[in-house]
This record gives C-alpha cells, sequence and structure tokens, in this order.
C-alpha cells in the first residue's frame, strides 16, 4: 500500500537540551537504554542483552526513545561515542534526560562537536525514517521527517 | 550553542548570585570558570531557576570509559582547579591497594590510572568506592549534595534522606568545583513526594532477595514516578536497602524511593504521598518476585562455577561480618576464587581487626577501589559467576562476558565449596 508523502510527512517543534542541528535516519527503541553497560564505544553498537535493540548499531543515526535509563556513567559512555564518531547525530526524547544531556554538553566544551538533543513527541517516527533536527523560532527545536 | 537550550519552555532565565557570576567570569581561575559555564548550561538544561549551595560531592568520573573522562578532568587540573566542598570518590579501573589484581594493556592502564591520580590533584577523597555513604563523609538527613552513582544516590536519597539528583560524570565534577547545583529535582521538598504506590500481597520474610527482588521490578514499572513501596518487612540492616535501591535504579532510573515505615520521609502511607492519592497502584506477589530474580540467572542449577563475586555495591563491614563466619563454616577449598568488592577504608578496617587472617585458604580474593565487573579481574571470562547482586548479574554479561547465577550469600558460599551452581532459595 502506498501512502501520500503529504501524510507521512513530520513536523513539529521540541525542546533543546542542547542545540545545534543534525540529520540521519531513524533508529526508534522501544525500551530506554542506557548508555553506559547499553553501548559499546568503539562501535556504537548495543550491547545490552536485556534490551530488544541488541545488535542495531546507532552512529550517524537520529536515536529516538522515550527516556534514558540506568547508570549516571553514561554521560561518559556519550561524550566518548561523540569524540570517536560511534555517537548518534542527534537525540529524540519524550522525556528530558540530564545524563544524557550532560554528556553532549561536555563534548560540545571538549571537542566543539554538536549533537543535539530534542525533547519532544516520538510518534509517528519510525526506524529507518529520514530524519532532520534543526532550529527554529526562539530557540525551539525543529523536528522534520523528510 | 551553549547556554541556549530550553528557552521555549523554560522562559525565565537562571538566576545566578554575585559569587556564581564571579565564577563564571573568571574571577576564581579558568578551571572553575569551565565547571560554572557547564554547570550553567546544564541547569538550563534542566530549566533550574536558580543554583543552590551543596555540602559534598560524589564523583563518579574515575572509571576510565576513554579519552573524553580524562580530558576534561586534565583541562580542570591545567586551570588550578579546587574542589570547595568535601568530595568523595567512585571507584576507579584499578585497584591500587592490590597492585596486579587488574590486567588491563598498557595502552589502557596509563590513562586509566592517571585519571584516578587527576582526580586526587583536584582536592577530592581517595574513597574510590561506590559506597561513599558507608564512609566517615556519610551525608546527613536533609543535607544538600551532588551525587554521582546511581545505587549511591538512590541510597542517600532515600535510606538518608539527604538530597540529590541524579547526577552524571562532569556534572557532579562541576558541583564539586563550584560549591553549587541546580534547584530542580529532588533538591526540592516538593518534588520527593511518592507518585505511584507499589503493595506487596502476602507476608513476606526479610531475605536478602526479596529487597533485591522487590527493587527490580520497582524500577522496571516506577517509570519517571517516584515510588512508594508499602508491605515490606522491616530491613535485617541498610544494606537490605542498599540492594534494594541498586536493583531499582539498575532496571530503571529511580533516584528515590520511599517505604512505608522503614525510610525517613515515609512514617507513613500518607507522609510519603503527602496527601495527594497515588497515580497508579502496583501488586507484588511472590511469584512476581520469583519471576523477577529467575531473570537474573542465565544459567540452572548445577552449572559448573568459575567465581563468585560479591559487593555490588561495596561490602559494607556487616555485610563481611556476615559473611567471615559462613566462609569458616562451609569452608569452601580455594579451586572456586571468592572476590569481595569493598571499599578500601572498610577494608583497612578489617585488616587492622584482623579479620581476614587466614581467609584466602577458602578462596577470598578482596577487591577495593574498583569492581569486578568493571575492569579485568576474573580470571576466567569463559565460565558460570555467581552473584547476591541484582547489579551486578544485570551489568556483567554485557560488560565482561560472563553467565551468571544469581543466589543469596549463603548460596554462592555453597556453591563456591561444591564447584557448581546450587540453590536453596530462589
Amino acid at each position: 500500500m502506498t501512502r501520500s508523502a503529504e501524510t507521512d510527512r513530520i513536523e513539529r517543534t521540541g525542546i533543546f537540551q542542547l542545540a545545534g542541528e543534525a540529520q540521519g535516519l531513524a533508529l526508534v527503541l522501544p525500551q530506554a537504554l542506557s548508555f553506559w553497560g547499553g553501548l559499546d564505544i568503539e562501535t556504537g553498537d548495543i550491547i545490552d542483552h536485556s534490551h530488544p535493540g541488541l545488535g542495531q548499531n546507532v552512529a550517524g543515526r537520529i536515536l529516538v526513545m522515550a527516556s534514558g535509563r540506568g547508570s549516571s556513567s553514561s554521560s561518559s559512555v556519550l561524550a566518548e561515542a561523540i569524540r570517536r564518531g560511534t555517537a548518534p547525530a542527534g537525540i529524540i526524547l519524550e522525556r528530558p534526560d540530564p545524563i544524557l544531556a550532560v554528556g553532549a554538553i561536555v563534548a560540545e566544551f571538549l571537542y566543539d562537536i554538536s549533537m543535539p538533543l530534542v525533547v519532544c513527541d516520538m510518534s509517528g517516527i519510525a526506524s529507518g525514517d529520514r530524519i532532520a533536527i534543526s532550529l527554529g523560532e526562539d530557540a525551539q527545536a525543529m523536528v522534520s521527517k523528510i | 550553542m551553549i547556554g541556549q537550550c530550553g528557552k521555549a519552555e523554560h522562559p525565565m532565565t537562571l538566576e545566578l548570585g554575585v559569587d556564581d557570576q564571579s565564577m563564571l567570569q573568571g574571577e576564581q581561575g579558568p578551571a572553575v570558570a569551565a565547571a560554572m559555564k557547564i554547570l550553567v548550561a546544564f541547569s538550563n538544561a534542566v530549566g533550574a531557576l536558580k543554583l543552590l549551595d551543596i555540602a559534598g560531592a560524589h564523583i563518579d568520573g574515575c572509571l576510565y570509559h576513554g579519552q573524553a573522562g580524562l580530558d576534561f578532568v586534565e583541562r580542570l587540573v591545567e586551570g588550578g582547579g579546587r574542589v570547595l566542598v568535601p568530595t568523595t570518590l567512585n571507584v576507579g579501573s584499578f585497584d591500587l591497594i592490590h597492585p596486579g589484581l587488574v590486567k588491563m594493556p598498557a595502552a589502557e592502564e596509563v590513562p586509566a590510572r592517571r585519571l584516578m591520580k587527576a582526580h586526587l590533584e583536584l582536592g577530592c577523597q581517595a574513597t574510590f568506592t561506590c559506597a561513599p555513604y558507608q564512609t566517615r563523609f556519610r551525608p546527613a538527613f536533609g543535607e544538600q549534595i551532588a551525587w554521582g552513582e546511581s545505587n549511591a544516590i538512590v541510597f542517600a536519597n532515600s535510606v538518608i534522606g539527604a538530597r540529590t539528583n541524579r547526577y552524571g560524570d562532569f556534572i557532579d565534577l562541576c558541583c564539586a568545583m563550584t560549591g553549587r547545583a541546580p534547584a530542580w529535582g529532588l533538591h526540592l521538598s516538593d518534588n520527593r513526594r511518592g507518585q505511584i504506590l507499589f503493595e506487596l500481597t502476602g507476608s513476606f520474610e526479610p531475605t536478602d532477595a526479596l529487597f533485591v527482588g522487590v527493587g527490580l521490578i520497582v524500577g522496571q514499572r516506577s517509570g519517571d514516578r517516584i515510588p512508594v513501596i508499602s508491605g515490606l518487612p522491616q530491613p535485617r540492616d541498610e544494606d537490605q536497602l542498599k540492594a534494594l535501591g541498586a536493583a531499582a535504579a539498575t532496571a530503571g532510573a529511580v533516584a528515590l524511593f520511599h517505604a512505608v515505615g522503614i525510610t525517613p520521609e515515609a512514617k507513613t502511607l500518607d507522609e510519603a504521598f503527602r496527601g495527594m492519592a497515588p497515580e497508579a497502584t502496583i501488586r507484588i506477589s511472590r511469584a512476581d518476585i520469583d519471576h523477577a530474580l529467575a531473570r537474573l540467572s542465565s544459567v540452572p542449577d548445577g552449572a559448573p562455577l568459575a567465581a563468585v563475586s560479591l559487593g555490588t555495591p561495596h561490602f559494607s563491614h556487616e555485610e563481611w561480618m556476615r559473611l567471615l563466619p559462613l566462609l569458616r563454616e562451609v569452608a569452601p577449598g580455594s579451586g572456586v576464587p571468592i572476590y569481595v568488592n569493598t571499599g578500601r577504608a572498610t577494608l583497612k578496617r578489617l585488616r587492622d581487626e584482623g579479620a581476614l587472617a587466614g581467609m584466602e585458604a577458602f578462596g577470598l580474593i578482596p577487591v577495593a577501589d574498583t569492581c569486578t565487573y568493571v575492569t579485568s579481574i576474573i580470571e576466567r571470562l569463559d565460565g558460570v559467576v555467581m552473584t547476591n547482586s541484582g547489579k551486578w548479574a544485570h551489568y556483567a554479561p554485557g560488560n565482561i562476558g560472563v553467565s551468571v547465577a544469581f543466589g543469596d550469600i549463603k548460596d554462592c558460599i555453597r556453591s563456591a565449596a561444591v564447584g557448581h551452581v546450587v540453590r536453596d532459595a530462589p
């Protein structure tokens, strides 16, 4: 069944936890992932054996999940993954996560690499959709499916 | 883009005090300025309106995850940074008390050791424990603190009634360097109210496994709501609450739980919910607990055992006082190593007491400053490791590749003695 691009189109605003622009294919996780203990920083592979995304790779993707989870060491893991280029290009959450925010903020502080972190509704976004995160008016985040 | 985040949802700007401004503008040195800059960005990201003073900090940045963590601390050391409040350190990648125990390639060892030392150069205390609440730096009820390490956070909030959010690596150090934390979340009384009720149905003995099982379920099902647990039997000691909190913070994002009639902000159900109704009620049966615990083990009874690992979170002195008589009673040979992670202060006390004399004959290998699932300690990673820790059972397969059997401490020691997994209790 084909559906018009019109009905599939998503364009919505969100709140930046860390502002920036990114584009990539969505990786939607049905369950929150703890980066610490959950991600191989050398490859970006998900290694949490209890996670349904086990074996998938987050590098360069727009990671979409409801919230962050687990150990506070996830900040370091995210910052290091950003430094190595194995991190997502951007992260979309439904609920703000300060631990992921810190990892993204520090990576920008140390290496001038921006990995935007956006809080917005994730409904209608499916794995494989091409998603763009951009700067909207009043410092709002714009999330579009393109 | 730092400093521009979150304006749409939080139109109010962060209000900084005179001293905060002075730090931010570099009047107190470049390291403090960097710490304040990140703290301000973080505060904006979480929507805090001001900063508050903290009495202490616990830093979860000593575990080497790669270059970024070290780059950050070196930047602060170069900038002449010193922590402004008493600051404890979480585990590192090395056991500095037992050289040679951790095996690591030199390329990783050099920066990992440097990371631990660089934190000391910032004036942090050489505690290297995930259980700072077992040290002389334990906070008091009501104190504002900035702690990293998920089990320490949930213990401080829930069991002690001190006040911290879930601070991650970096931000905990920024708080320590400035003596400030964003005034939001669990620092504020209004946000500490229980939201979801977990009711134990039936009567339960206060076994160690019960507290782990309840912790797992509460963690899995609380989401971002603050759980209140009713029907929990009085714990034997705070170590059982430590295990509950560690399991809840592993299975979910729990930073604070209330246990009615047990934890300090929940003398009654009404106090736990501040007189409001729970948003949801979840009943926990014996079968739910058995199911949650069964999922921790990936091998059946009878599986040959490579090692036992206890002390995640770090073993307290009280736990040692229960383990040591058990070792004498069961008297396992030294065929199956029994690793016990503990804080260096606890270990020193045990050594001063002579409590560990002769214990190596039973296979006992004390581990300080680090933990068996975050670094290379366990000799045989091809086998099954038995543990009494829900947290260890959850993370070890992904971190170090072992198979896990969960059991209480007595079953762990009995299994070590016979060389395969035996369990009386689920």
